[in-house]
């Protein structure tokens, strides 16, 4: 009787039931708090067609820059992307859908997603080329766009550590877009660096209850590093 | 002559005040952060989800959980709080960010923006731009006043698709402070040494002049 013990110890069964054409959403900011082991992964079980939904796609040989090798994926759905030549080259032939989406309503896509809620006015975007074609409605006199939530297949998620129900904590800025991706997977995979005992961690610190969390596996990190910028001791 | 791109920050750093909390975009905005009037507080915001973000860490202090929303390794002051992509962005849409700065390739007089994709080159995205500039009530603009052909971004009607629609009041540019209010560009300072008709000629939306107009000093 596992309960609510969400333990897994293999990527194989972590990503049980991914299959070609999913909607993957993916948390991290750059190469920040990226879910690296589900990445690596999913290109190894070479599943194609992919939707991901991620503020980036990574770099040609890291994050999931790596899916983009084997053309994996379809359609990129982020606020921020182009820092690998790979992706530049797939985009410009045609062969990568992308839709641009600001940084704030992406995130507000996943939460809402999550929450349940299948849509929002933002006034982000409006007037833009985000904008068009979206319901405008106006508040108290300013214009405001509709936005739809989005919900995924799959949420893949990098934690610091969590107890074996799931239950989630995140370190400093590699929380991100993580804690909203982790609601809005119809199954969410946390991958973290430590799996502690229910009871160890703090429940009113708990960033992700484990009630939004399927799997959970230890994992470790390389978390390489893309602007080094550093000052002198 | 000109302000550097140094000035340029020091100019709209004078536009911060005690206890604001302040989003930085990235570029000469960026370059704001080290010229905080003495005395005074102001905390930076990093959209990835930092309150309080610090200086650049040493080799010691290197953690790679720890960035800014350039993607540049941070540290985070005394007071600091971090937390998700969803809160920052509440903070930044809902109005609580005092002030933010952001570049440009273009402003209108109706106080439209364009900043983020040039039709034909390479599209990476708008990033966090397009809820900044929605977001804050206060949002000073840097660019230069215009292209190294002379040809303004100060313009009548913006070329590029926007980020934003009318939503900036202040412009700081190499040559000008310029505030936007009921269609027009309203010139309120000169960088040192800078004509009057030389702003005017590199400006070609309405621009409102009057009768004196001081000079920044450094």
């Amino acid at each position: 009787m596992p309960g609510f013990d969400k333990v897994v110890n293999s990527f194989d069964e972590a990503l049980a039931g991914l299959e070609n054409g999913m909607t993957i959403i993916a948390g991290g900011f750059g190469l920040c708090g990226i879910p690296e082991g589900s990445i690596a992964h999913i290109k190894k079980t070479g599943v194609r067609d992919l939707t991901i939904v991620s503020n980036n796609c990574g770099i040609d040989d890291f994050g999931l820059g790596l899916l983009l090798q084997d053309k994996q994926i379809k359609k990129m759905i982020s606020s921020y992307v182009g820092e690998n030549a790979e992706f530049e080259r797939q985009f410009l032939s045609d062969e990568l859908e992308v839709e641009l989406t600001p940084q704030g309503t992406l995130a507000e896509k996943m939460r809402a997603g999550g929450a349940g809620i299948p849509a929002f006015f933002t006034a982000t975007g409006y007037g833009t080329p985000v904008g068009e074609g979206k319901e405008v409605r106006e508040f108290d006199g300013r214009k405001y766009i509709l936005e739809e939530s989005i919900v995924g297949d799959f949420a893949i998620v990098r934690a610091w550590k969590a107890d074996r129900y799931g239950n989630a904590i995140y370190r400093h800025t590699a929380q991100n877009f993580n804690p909203m991706a982790a609601t809005a997977g119809k199954i969410t995979v946390v991958e973290v660096e430590e799996i502690v005992e229910p009871g160890e961690l703090e429940p009113s610190q708990i960033h992700t209850p484990g009630i939004y969390v399927n799997r959970v596996i230890k994992n470790s990190f390389e978390k390489r590093i893309e602007q080094r910028t550093l000052r002198s001791a | 002559m000109a302000l550097s791109r140094e000035q340029l920050a020091m100019r709209v750093a004078r536009e911060l005040k005690d206890g604001y909390y302040v989003n930085l975009g990235i570029g000469i905005p960026t370059l704001v952060a080290n010229h905080v009037p003495e005395g005074i507080e102001v905390m930076l915001q990093s959209e990835n989800g930092l309150l309080g973000m610090g200086a650049f860490p040493t080799e010691e202090e290197l953690d790679a959980d720890m960035i800014n929303a350039g993607k540049q390794p941070v540290t985070a002051i005394t007071g600091a709080s971090i937390f998700s992509s969803a809160e920052s962005f509440a903070m930044i849409r809902g109005g609580h960010v005092a002030l933010t700065v952001l570049g440009a390739f273009e402003v209108d007089v109706e106080g439209n923006i364009a900043s983020w994709m040039i039709p034909g080159k390479l599209i990476k995205g708008m990033g966090g731009a397009m809820d900044l500039a929605v977001g804050a009530d206060n949002i000073i603009v840097t660019l230069t006043h215009a292209n190294k052909h002379g040809d303004s971004k100060l313009l009548p009607k913006c070329t590029l698709p926007l980020t934003g629609a009318a939503c900036i009041k202040k412009v700081v540019t190499d040559l000008a402070y310029v505030e936007i209010a009921e269609g027009k560009f309203h010139l309120i300072e000169r960088a040192p040494g800078v004509s009057v008709d030389e702003i005017v000629k590199k400006t070609a939306g309405e621009l409102i002049v009057p009768d004196s107009v001081p000079e920044m000093t450094f």
